[in-house]
């Protein structure tokens, strides 16, 4: 294998490796090939699976057909209520404190996000039991007892997409120039910093996003019949609907990460603190 | 919350002069900012760990102290599972941590920026596609009646007939390599971008061959941090519940599919606690290995600048 680490900047001659760069490409396209197999087999397959038809034939009907299927709906629409509700709380909780924090209270920086990253140490079937233990019963009779976890789970992608967009801002200067021409702190963060974070604000709703439409753990052993848990359901009775929806889920989960790389480039392209 | 800045004197710089009690004062009026997400980070996330940690050490009869939950969940089946978890999390760690190493290295070296581009979204898409999504998509390939499983079949060869299954540990370890591979190749590229070209061609004007300089710069520099992803690698997958439980509807006795029994009212009288226990047990183990992965962090953090 060509063993000259490549900085994407030309190298100078001399510098090229000497042993064969023929052997070297060779090897890798062989990995490349067998590890991307491993990837496309199975989403051909699943592809394969889902258009074929009881007489063996093939028709792409099963991907039209899904919004029509028993169930669909309610889960579907329970997702999607409980996606807006988890980003609502999370951007609520989010965001005023993350700018709190950079603004006042740089130094608890590090312990604010240790706190945010604790979800990822509590692996999410142990936090329900512990939930489901303490919630009192009005709030175990409802759904939105998962948005108020999902946002807890979207603690850490919540803090870094902020975190991010805020070290790229000249905080204090925006705040101060706000303040000094008059503002409160209500324009100051709806009109100066809201505006500046927008993309660090959508990166970070695509992702909570994402996280409910795909969660299934918490919402199966809350035996609330999310958009996840229909698909486990219903795959009983069609398997073929359910591989093609799984289908439909990684090019969606494709298209919000292509979103979210979209605004990234964008966020490169502004300098930082213009408002 | 109040975001009004002070013209002057913001609270991180003290005021010289000011009072000891004042100055005690200011700083807690500054916490005060945080008080709506403390109480909810309590709430949500801290008094339900509580409760885990203080039913595993509860008697669910008499409401005592007792270590008899821990002893049942690391005893028999309980401790059987725990062995799974952790053999099936370091299996889907290393094998995964491995190929997506060799996966990035020969991305990276490669002198073409639309495969890097092409590695790296798709890299993005795989990892963040887990769940019973995936399971769905393994069963249409690999279940009993999957199309590779046909072709292999008309090769002459059902992989059925010789001991392999779609629902053991070995289908489940080849269905979450589906998130490893893509999640090793996004945490170790940066590693690879860390190791500067200068070194390697410093190690070639004095001789070294290429598996010298592997050996005593490449390999050193690198190992923090390919040991700190494998870490992240194995707390991903001791943690996940919902492909397993998709794909085997709780066959694989894995410790998370356990705990989730206990919810799901298959509890023996006088056990209503071990699945705490259980749940205490995991948090114990995914701390550890934190604890571990920071330490690595910041040593690999040392050649990334």
């Amino acid at each position: 294998m060509v063993a000259v680490v490549d900085t994407g900047i030309a190298a100078p001659p001399a510098a090229r490796p000497r042993s064969a760069p023929r052997t070297g490409s060779l090897t890798r396209w062989i990995v490349l090939l067998l590890v991307g197999a491993y990837f496309l087999i199975p989403l051909y397959a699943a592809t394969a699976f889902a258009v074929e038809t009881p007489g063996g034939g093939v028709s792409a009907g099963v991907f039209a057909g899904i919004p029509s299927q028993q169930g669909f709906a309610d889960a579907f629409g329970l997702s999607l209520n409980l996606a807006v509700v988890t980003i609502v709380i999370t951007l609520a909780l989010m965001v005023p404190t993350a700018i709190y924090v950079h603004l006042r209270l740089p130094r608890v920086q590090r312990l604010f996000e240790g706190i945010t990253l604790l979800p990822i140490v509590i692996p999410p079937v142990v936090l329900i039991v512990g939930v489901l233990q303490v919630a009192p019963g009005s709030l175990k009779g409802t759904p939105y007892l998962l948005a108020f976890e999902y946002a807890v789970l979207a603690m850490p992608f919540a803090y870094r997409s902020l975190d991010s967009g805020l070290r790229a801002l000249s905080l204090k200067t925006l705040v101060e120039a706000s303040t000094s021409l008059g503002g409160g702190w209500f324009t100051t963060l709806f009109r100066v910093l809201l505006p500046n974070l927008r993309s660090a604000v959508l990166s970070a709703t695509i992702l909570t996003i994402a996280l409910v439409l795909g969660e299934y753990t918490m919402a199966s052993l809350d035996q609330y019949e999310t958009f996840p848990v229909w698909m486990v359901v219903f795959s009983q009775d069609d398997a073929h609907v359910s591989v093609a929806v799984s289908l439909l889920s990684l090019v969606v989960v494709w298209l919000l990460l292509l979103g979210i790389s979209l605004i990234d480039r964008r966020r490169g392209r502004t300098t930082p603190g213009e408002s | 919350m109040a975001v009004s800045a002070p013209e002057r004197a913001p609270v991180d710089h003290p005021i010289d002069g000011g009072s000891a009690p004042s100055r005690v004062l200011d700083g807690l009026k500054a916490l005060s900012g945080l008080a709506p997400f403390a109480v909810y980070a309590f709430l949500f996330l801290g008094l339900p760990v509580i409760a885990i940690v203080v039913g595993a050490f509860t008697d669910p009869a008499t409401g005592d102290f007792t270590l008899g939950n821990l002893q049942i969940a690391a005893s028999g089946i309980y401790l059987q599972g725990y062995v799974t978890s952790i053999e099936l999390s370091v299996v889907t760690a290393v094998i995964p941590g491995i190929i997506g190493l060799v996966v990035a290295y020969a991305v990276q070296s490669s002198r073409s920026s639309a495969l890097r581009r092409v590695v790296s979204t798709a890299s993005g898409v795989f990892a963040n596609f887990g769940g019973v999504q995936l399971a769905f998509l393994f069963i249409a390939s690999l279940g009993s009646s999957g199309l590779v499983v046909g072709w292999l079949k008309a090769l002459g060869f059902d992989p059925y007939n010789h001991g392999f299954s779609l629902y053991t540990f070995v289908g489940i370890a080849i269905v979450y390599m589906y998130f490893q591979i893509p999640l090793m190749i996004l945490v170790i590229t940066p590693a690879l971008e860390g190791l500067k070209p200068a070194w390697r061609e410093a190690a070639d004007n004095l001789g070294a061959s290429a598996w010298q300089y592997w050996r005593m710069v490449g390999g050193p520099v690198l190992m923090p941090s390919f040991l700190g992803s494998v870490l992240l690698l194995f707390g991903g997958a001791f943690s996940a519940y919902a492909t397993t439980q998709a794909l085997t509807s709780g066959s694989l006795a894995i410790t998370p599919i356990q705990i989730g029994a206990f919810l799901n009212g298959n509890v023996l009288s006088g056990q209503e606690n071990v699945g705490k226990a259980l749940g205490f047990g995991m948090i114990v183990i995914i701390a550890v290995v934190m604890v571990f992965y920071s330490v690595l962090q910041r040593r690999a953090s040392k050649w990334l600048r």
